[in-house]
């Protein structure tokens, strides 16, 4: 990361403290050194850290079933039996939560990873290659930078749905849609970075030096420009997981996400709707929890792009 | 100038067509037969189903079909909605205001909010104003637009009673009586949305800000002896607002993404509600109509921000 910008005060400066004292520092320490200095980072990664661990282990722990229908209980707030509630039909929002944090989680690491990849993929070419295959890519990169997302995911996904179901089952045929369609249309910003990445990287001269070596055009790529230009794209694959997450919520939220058997933190935020009058806890929980996730992981990526920008003072 | 807005206009053709592309593309992959009810429906021979489906030519290769789609969605002619019975062109141009209508006031709030924000945490950087404006700017992007809706409507609609929570079109009251009831039922819709960009556009104009307060020309400016806000105004917004400028653009899809969502909460009768309903009634015209009106408007905004770019910024506009 230290290589892009070559000619900072603080790249030749921080290595020189670090070996006044003694001591070397790898450029992942002094980033992890950088990133605790921003507190709220901190705490966003901290949160985050705990509600990952709540969901994975939290079902273990918390053993109600998720469809267990109790007419007795149902719309009441928050008590012993049912820490966080429950919903119209008496089914604990707590253990709707947990499940759901799984899911919700799951889909923004997902789609943030195809949208890295497919990123990743098209600037690299874009960025290696001059002139026409260049031009054509950026030409459909600018093209889906200019699409209405949101109407084309509820499209996408109201033609697809139902085929998708048939082949793989309703669950994952849902989650394959909903992660592949709201990856493919998050890559743009990746590919822009990555493209202006290489650009200014394949002209420096390590990787001239590597290529008066002998090392072929991938060799140069994966080995010298792609590990250099990565910075920026950790910090937008990080802000990427967020709005994932706030893309499938919406889509459950508008009642064409996942089906209602799968508690999603949006789904039940859509099933809550009906009913703020009487039980707007029911609400409030889903909607709280996926406002701190996406703030924990907005001010994450706020934390690395300090930490990773070896032009900031810090 | 008119040279350059032509340009531009020659440059958005071609993403128009891309737009339209994508979108048939989508449609032709997609699995399922308009006529699979007469498939299914013993009483329609098979050779009826394949006389229409030659009639209606859908057995011709794909690109005539497109070029066929294309040509009648230029010339304005988008079909009939099946669900209610009424050319699809009437029920958005039906809708379209009070869309335009949200949008553009929700717009002019985030910019009401971000401008001055923006620029005075910016001349005061890392004071308290600027830590309060960055810390609520965070939180103002991170809630969704969904999860802000519901907290309006139980804050104002449920616990204080003050403000409706479903969007009439069709207000009985005359006079002033009738701005104030639309005033006061727009209140939240363009709220939830004005909030929302605002929060983004506040750390736009801050960093853009910031980026050309300590240039040269600004030192110069103050040193001729002009006022502070006569340097901030006229010399610093200007540049700064041509980085803002794109980044605006940029977001004009999420825009409408945002609005789609506002629209399904209060109930706003605009096309984004009309696109959700017609998703649930299974009425495609409506909603391969209503997904290219939205690209064309998202299209349409750019060609602004181009418009607007080469005002502020003469160096552009002559290329």
């Amino acid at each position: 990361m230290a290589g892009s910008i070559p000619a900072s005060p603080t790249d030749s400066a921080a290595p020189a403290v670090a070996r006044a004292r003694g001591r070397s520092t790898s450029p992942a320490a002094e980033a992890w050194r950088r990133f605790r200095r921003h507190k709220l980072a901190l705490a966003g990664a901290v949160i985050l850290a705990v509600t990952t661990l709540a969901v994975l282990l939290g079902p273990l722990l918390w053993q109600v079933p998720i469809n267990e229908i109790d007419f007795g209980a149902k719309l009441k707030g928050p008590s012993w039996k049912h820490p966080l509630g429950t919903d119209d039909l008496g089914q604990d929002i707590l253990s709707r939560m947990l499940y759901g944090g799984r899911i919700s989680l799951a889909v923004g690491l997902a789609a943030m990873v195809i949208a890295v990849v497919v990123g990743i993929t098209i600037g690299a070419i874009a960025g290696i290659s001059r002139g026409r295959v260049d031009v054509a890519l950026m030409w459909l990169t600018d093209l889906f930078l200019s699409l209405p997302q949101l109407p084309l995911l509820l499209l996408i996904i109201y033609l697809f749905r139902d085929s998708l179901k048939v082949i793989v089952g309703p669950e994952m045929g849902v989650f394959i849609l909903i992660v592949a369609v709201i990856g493919g249309f998050r890559w743009m910003p990746v590919a822009r970075l990555v493209r202006a990445q290489f650009m200014s990287l394949r002209e420096k001269e390590f990787v001239e030096a590597a290529r008066a070596l002998g090392a072929t055009t991938s060799r140069q790529v994966v080995r010298h420009i792609l590990p250099n230009s990565l910075g920026p794209v950790i910090v937008a694959g990080t802000i990427d997981v967020a709005a994932a997450i706030i893309a499938e919520s919406t889509l459950s939220f508008l009642g064409l996400g996942f089906p209602s058997d799968i508690p999603t933190w949006g789904r039940i935020l859509y099933d809550a709707k009906d009913y703020l009058d009487v039980a707007p806890h029911w609400a409030v929980v889903p909607g709280t929890a996926i406002f701190l996730i996406v703030l924990s992981i907005n001010y994450m990526g706020d934390g690395l792009r300090d930490a990773l920008d070896p032009r900031k003072v810090m | 100038m008119s040279g350059y807005i032509a340009r531009r206009l020659l440059i958005a053709i071609p993403s128009l067509i891309g737009i339209s592309i994508v979108l048939f593309t989508v449609l032709a992959l997609a699995p399922g037969d308009p006529f699979e009810e007469l498939a299914t429906n013993p009483n329609i021979p098979a050779e009826v189903r394949a006389r229409l489906r030659a009639q209606f030519g859908l057995d011709d290769p794909v690109a005539t079909r497109y070029v066929r789609w294309f040509g009648s969605m230029v010339q304005g002619d988008w079909g009939f909605s099946f669900a209610s019975r009424v050319d699809v062109d009437t029920l958005i141009m039906q809708r379209l205001p009070v869309t335009l209508f949200v949008i553009g006031s929700s717009q002019l709030l985030a910019l009401l909010i971000a401008l001055p924000v923006g620029v005075y945490a910016a001349t005061r950087p890392y004071s308290l104003f600027d830590q309060v404006a960055n810390t609520l700017a965070f939180i103002g992007f991170s809630l969704p637009t969904f999860f802000t809706g519901i907290l309006f409507i139980l804050l104002f609609s449920v616990y204080l009673d003050w403000l409706p929570f479903v969007y009439r079109a069709d207000i009985s009251a005359t006079g002033w009586r009738w701005y104030w009831e639309h005033f006061r039922q727009a209140i939240m819709p363009v709220a939830v949305l004005g909030l929302f960009q605002g929060a983004s556009w506040t750390r736009y104009v801050r960093s853009a800000v910031l980026d050309v307060i300590k240039l040269d020309y600004v030192n110069t400016a103050r040193a001729k002896g002009l006022a502070e806000r006569v340097v901030v105004v006229k010399h610093v917004v200007r540049n700064a607002l041509i980085p803002v400028v794109t980044l605006v653009a940029l977001q004009m899809p999420a825009i409408f993404g945002g609005a789609i969502v506002t629209e399904q909460i209060f109930r706003v009768p605009g096309i984004g509600s009309l696109l959700i309903s017609a998703i649930q009634a299974n009425d495609t015209p409506v909603i391969m109509a209503v997904t290219f009106v939205l690209s064309a408007l998202v299209i349409l905004c750019n060609l602004l921000a181009d418009i607007i770019y080469g005002w502020l910024d003469p160096r552009i506009s002559y290329r």
